[in-house]
């Protein structure tokens, strides 16, 4: 095992909870009808090519990417299109998404290979690796959901020297990513492969936490049975820290290189890549199989019984909550993903999709006291930040509406981790004031860059 | 104590505050910058908060405009300070102004507390903007206000405040300009600057909701459901659907009133009308029952 | 249903908060009180209730009657300017002043400029140095050191000048020939001064507790107890006919009380480590100059005030290095 690694600046230490850490993956049945909405990445919605009436396939596309930035959308089943509405998803706004009825067998598209049986040959060159990838609508499934195609296209000028996997999952309560490692090794280990011949470089590094000992056993073992088949992938170990899993973190712990403010970590010769979007792209590669499904961890202290279920997008999420035991009397926060950079959900109807890493069901005891007191300027905040931002004067600077001071001061740096809001003596909701500010600093920037 | 000692004291400082005096008001004569007296009378009949309204850069910035324009063109057209009767500056500076059309903002948006009752508990900073990217509103409803009061602190006039009961912010119609910050500031655009109307009469749709109507009863009782019964019994052809929303053209609505008796939501208020405007609910008062 | 709560993420949060690190730091202070009452008796102790009780009486009538804002005062940071305050003064001050002392403490020293956090000088310095002025007599009557067995716990103990004060009036030469010069004595606190900063054993224990617990940053007191020892040293080495040796200055007067729970005031102190230690070393210089040639045998206090008005500068000089970016001037 390498040595273990890390990151200097910041980083606090949440509690851990992986309370479904040693629960194996469970297939979870599909509603009658599933509501698939259309906006399942950053950048713009896919556009609906698909009508009220129409029959689809398992994996037929059902939306197109719109403009660059964009991913597609493919049907989870087979069944009829009921209606082509809007459904209020975890953002708490309507967004449309397709309506469909299932039917009870799956008839997949034609060219998919249903077997499951590894398969180590990558037949596909680089270029059509990278337009498969586009094809199948594979995305950034830690929760960012930045359509992976774009990240994979190295710029003119730049050399890609790393595939870095980002198997961290810093997050509490997560591990979605984790039981993936442990079932479906061979099949990730193809594609991380895959990812390195997609981008031209013969070196493929997994970072993961010292939290998750039996994924890393498992993956050497793994990788020293097959020396030819695995060569040039690496397993490097890292101190259980967050935000570990954050891009420039990662980076900086693996390589010791800092992404420079403002730039892309393909400026590092990196480009890292999530483990759910690593096996999603062996499927995709080797079988022909669109993104249609993920695991997604439904935990809590409170849930009887938590799990990790692969489930197909659309699925809604109060089914889950349901087969997790139902929802407990004390919760007061439904979140989509982890506590530390996850959404809050108003309702618990909304639809499984691409980013939907996990449910987290909290309860009052352990959610955020938020009786804010004056700040005591014991600088906690700049000491926890990976960044080396100070949020104690970004937050100041922000509310008082000053976009020049917070654009001075790096707060289109800021990863918005939470590492500082976590820490802060005086509960302060940093983050928030944080946010606002950079949305407004970066529309001035993006105004003044138009002109 | 010694007199000699206070008079000798008394007459060196006297004479020091005389000659430093004389020269701070010789340096202030010979160093004058020349104005035009014209922009100081200009500037009079302006309100001096310097709220940006009418565009320019304080009230000073635009009674330079006015003097200036007055002498290159003879007019002060499309220049306007929206809380001042132009009219005034205009018969400051020589000139016949055009008709001057008083403003004020309108807060379309009726969801309060009681109307669109919250189904979720916000805790965060209590900025409007960011708010708007967490959720669509305790009520459910996307364009709803949010009520964090964004546009209360910006405004330069106090005529703004949240009502503590409904949850809506109120504007003051006295001190009202319609500068429009507020408009500007609200994250979902639900405040309008529109004209204060004859007899300070105005019809508007107190909703900002696009969505679908079944969408809309879902989150609020008063909500505008597209259902266009306003648009036909409109004699002027005053409103038009923008998306599921009937929006009123201050330009071409006369304030008749009627599009607000027929609504079935009771979601467009008439302001200022003699007679009590007809709402959802309908009080029966006990003199107008009829007993059996 | 059950109303969920909307909030932006994080949704959990560590276990600090405002009111643990003050507690933390009321329980450093602990063994200096137990240590002022053995020396010091029940003046000591009295003075150290009034003082506390003194500090959160005004500051909750303030937050009652002229904030008419949310009551802070369990936070504890009254308290812990109560608590600093008494151990500045001499243990046989009369009541009635140091409550003087408590009001202009809290009400100028920090709720003037609008509470907990807002504030840029340290109150309980402002309090002491505001009763220094205005009471300079007895603020500078020292009693002696009187051990609990031997005098009795009421008894008013007899008074004597601290070796600062022999030191300034007479030199060094007065100082050692008035046998004040037992070191263990110096450091277990039997000697003149202010009851709480005697003891310099019982202050390090809490000290190093506060470190352990990281509450405070062993920055700001290691730069000001090494320049002083340094400063002072230099002076000695030069000429120790006039100065005595750096190590008595470390534990004499009220040096290890301003350094390690006065100068590491988060809220009147500079935030990152760069700044801490030049704060140190000016609050050092300052001290040093004016122990050897100010008017007043110790400067601790006055430094501490001096250097908290430069912290807002000190901040904006020294802001930590951002990740990814590169200065210009290194390409």
């Amino acid at each position: 095992m390498n040595p273990i690694k890390t990151f200097q600046k910041g980083g606090v230490h949440p509690e851990e909870n992986k309370l479904s850490a040693d629960l194996p993956i469970q297939d979870f049945p599909m509603p009658k009808q599933i509501i698939v909405p259309l906006g399942q990445c950053l950048g713009a919605p896919a556009e609906c090519i698909v009508n009220k009436g129409d029959r689809v396939l398992t994996g037929q596309l059902i939306g197109t990417a719109k403009g660059f930035v964009s991913a597609n959308v493919h049907s989870p089943a087979t069944g009829t299109v009921a209606k082509v509405d809007v459904v209020m998803d975890h953002t708490g706004y309507y967004k449309p998404a397709v309506f469909i009825d299932r039917e009870e067998q799956d008839e997949w598209v034609e060219g998919v290979i249903q077997t499951d049986e590894l398969l180590t040959d990558i037949k596909l060159d680089p270029k059509q690796i990278i337009d498969k990838v586009k094809e199948c609508g594979i995305v950034g499934m830690g929760g960012a959901t930045f359509p992976t195609h774009v990240k994979l296209m190295v710029p003119e000028g730049k050399k890609a020297e790393y595939v870095i996997i980002n198997a961290a999952e810093c997050e509490p309560y997560l591990t979605c990513d984790y039981r993936l490692l442990l079932e479906k090794t061979q099949e990730f280990l193809i594609g991380v492969k895959i990812l390195m011949k997609g981008v031209g470089t013969s070196k493929g590094i997994i970072g993961i936490e010292t939290n998750k000992m039996k994924a890393i056993e498992l993956l050497d073992k793994t990788i020293k049975e097959h020396p030819d088949l695995y060569a040039g992938i690496e397993v490097q170990p890292l101190k259980t820290k967050y935000p570990q899993g954050g891009e420039k973190q990662i980076i900086k712990a693996i390589t010791g290189r800092e992404v420079p403010s403002g730039k892309l970590p393909i400026e590092t010769g990196c480009v890292v890549v999530n483990v759910a979007s690593t096996y999603a792209i062996y499927e995709a590669v080797q079988k022909n199989k669109p993104l249609i499904e993920r695991i997604v961890t439904v935990t809590g202290k409170s849930v009887k019984k938590p799990g990790n279920y692969r489930v197909r997008f659309g699925t809604p999420a109060d089914l889950l909550i349901e087969a997790a035991g139902g929802l407990p009397e004390d919760i007061t926060d439904i979140i989509n993903g982890g506590p530390m950079m996850g959404k809050s959900v108003s309702v618990t109807n909304f639809p499984c999709m691409k980013g939907t890493s996990g449910i987290l069901l909290m309860t009052l005891k352990e959610a955020q006291d938020r009786r804010q007191t004056n700040c005591i300027r014991c600088g906690r905040c700049a000491k926890a930040c990976p960044m080396g931002l100070q949020p104690f004067l970004l937050h100041k600077v922000a509310k008082l509406n000053d976009f020049d001071e917070t654009e001075k001061n790096h707060i289109m740096d800021c990863i918005e981790c939470g590492s500082c809001e976590f820490t802060c003596p005086a509960n302060i909701p940093l983050l928030d004031y944080i946010r606002y500010g950079k949305a407004k600093t970066g529309a001035i920037i993006r105004a003044r860059n138009q002109k | 104590m010694s007199y000699q000692t206070l008079l000798y004291s008394l007459a060196v400082l006297g004479i020091l505050g005389g000659i430093l005096a004389a020269v701070l008001y010789l340096v202030a004569q010979k160093f004058k910058v020349e104005e035009n007296p014209l922009i100081d009378e200009a500037e009079a009949c302006l309100p001096g908060a310097n709220c940006g309204g009418c565009g320019f850069a304080g009230c000073r910035a635009l009674a330079e405009a006015c003097v200036k324009q007055a002498a290159e063109k003879g007019n002060i057209d499309g220049l306007a300070c929206p809380g001042t009767d132009m009219n005034k500056v205009a018969a400051v500076l020589g000139l016949t102004a055009g008709v001057f059309e008083p403003k004020i903002a309108v807060v379309r948006c009726n969801g309060s507390c009681q109307n669109s009752p919250s189904k979720v508990h916000y805790e965060g900073a209590d900025i409007c903007a960011f708010a708007n990217t967490l959720y669509a509103g305790e009520g459910g409803c996307s364009k709803g206000c949010l009520g964090l009061g964004d546009c209360v602190k910006k405004c330069n006039f106090d005529a703004l405040h949240i009502d503590k009961e409904t949850g809506l912010p109120v504007v003051d119609p006295d001190k009202c300009v319609g500068c429009g910050v507020c408009a500007r500031t609200c994250p979902r655009g639900i405040i309008e600057v529109r004209p204060r109307g004859k007899k300070d009469r105005r019809v508007y749709v107190c909703c900002s909701n696009t969505d679908k109507g079944a969408l809309v009863i879902k989150n609020c009782s008063v909500g505008c459901i597209g259902c266009q019964k306003c648009l036909k019994e409109c004699p002027f052809e005053a409103i038009e659907m923008r998306g599921n929303l009937a929006y009123i053209d201050p330009a071409k609505c006369k304030a008749c009133g009627k599009c607000a008796k027929v609504c079935p939501r009771g979601s467009i208020h008439a302001i200022n009308f003699p007679t009590p405007k007809p709402e959802v609910q309908t009080e029966v008062k006990p003199e107008n029952t009829v007993t059996a | 249903m059950n109303k969920y709560t909307i909030s932006g993420s994080p949704h959990v949060h560590s276990t600090e908060n405002t009111r643990k690190i003050m507690y933390r730091v009321l329980l450093a202070l602990v063994p200096a009180l137990l240590v002022a009452i053995y020396y010091f008796g029940w003046y000591a102790l009295r003075l150290t209730l009034v003082s506390v009780a003194a500090c959160m009486l005004t500051e909750w009538l303030i937050q009652k009657f002229l904030v008419k804002g949310p009551f802070t005062i369990n936070d504890g940071s009254a308290a812990l300017t109560g608590l600093l305050l008494a151990f500045n003064v001499p243990a046989n001050l009369p009541i009635w002043m140091v409550i003087v002392g408590s009001v202009v403490a809290i009400g100028i020293g920090k709720m003037a400029f609008g509470g907990l956090g807002k504030n840029p000088f340290n109150p309980a310095l402002v309090g002491r140095v505001f009763m220094l002025v205005s009471f300079p007599t007895a603020m500078t009557t020292w009693p002696k050191a009187a051990p609990i067995f031997q005098a009795g716990f009421f008894t008013d103990a007899v008074t004597g000048p601290t070796p600062l004060g022999i030191l300034k009036e007479s030199g060094v030469g007065a100082l050692v020939k008035a046998n004040d010069m037992q070191f263990l004595d110096m450091i277990l606190g039997n000697r003149g001064g202010a009851f709480g900063e005697v003891c310099a054993i019982a202050l390090l224990l809490g000290a190093i507790y506060l470190i352990a617990r990281k509450v405070i940053d062993i920055a700001t007191p290691l730069s000001i107890l090494l320049t002083v020892f340094i400063f002072t040293g230099i002076c000695w080495l030069i000429n120790d006919e006039a100065f005595i040796a750096p190590w008595y200055h470390l534990i004499y007067g009220g040096l290890i009380l301003g350094a390690f729970f006065m100068a590491t005031d988060m809220v009147t102190t500079p935030m990152t480590i760069r700044g801490k230690i030049l704060f140190g070393v000016g609050v050092g210089i300052i001290t040093v100059v004016i122990r050897l040639w100010g008017a007043y045998p110790e400067g601790v206090s006055f430094a501490i005030l001096i250097m908290n008005a430069f912290t807002p500068l000190i901040n904006k000089a020294f802001k930590p290095k951002v990740f990814g970016v590169v200065k210009p001037s290194n390409k």
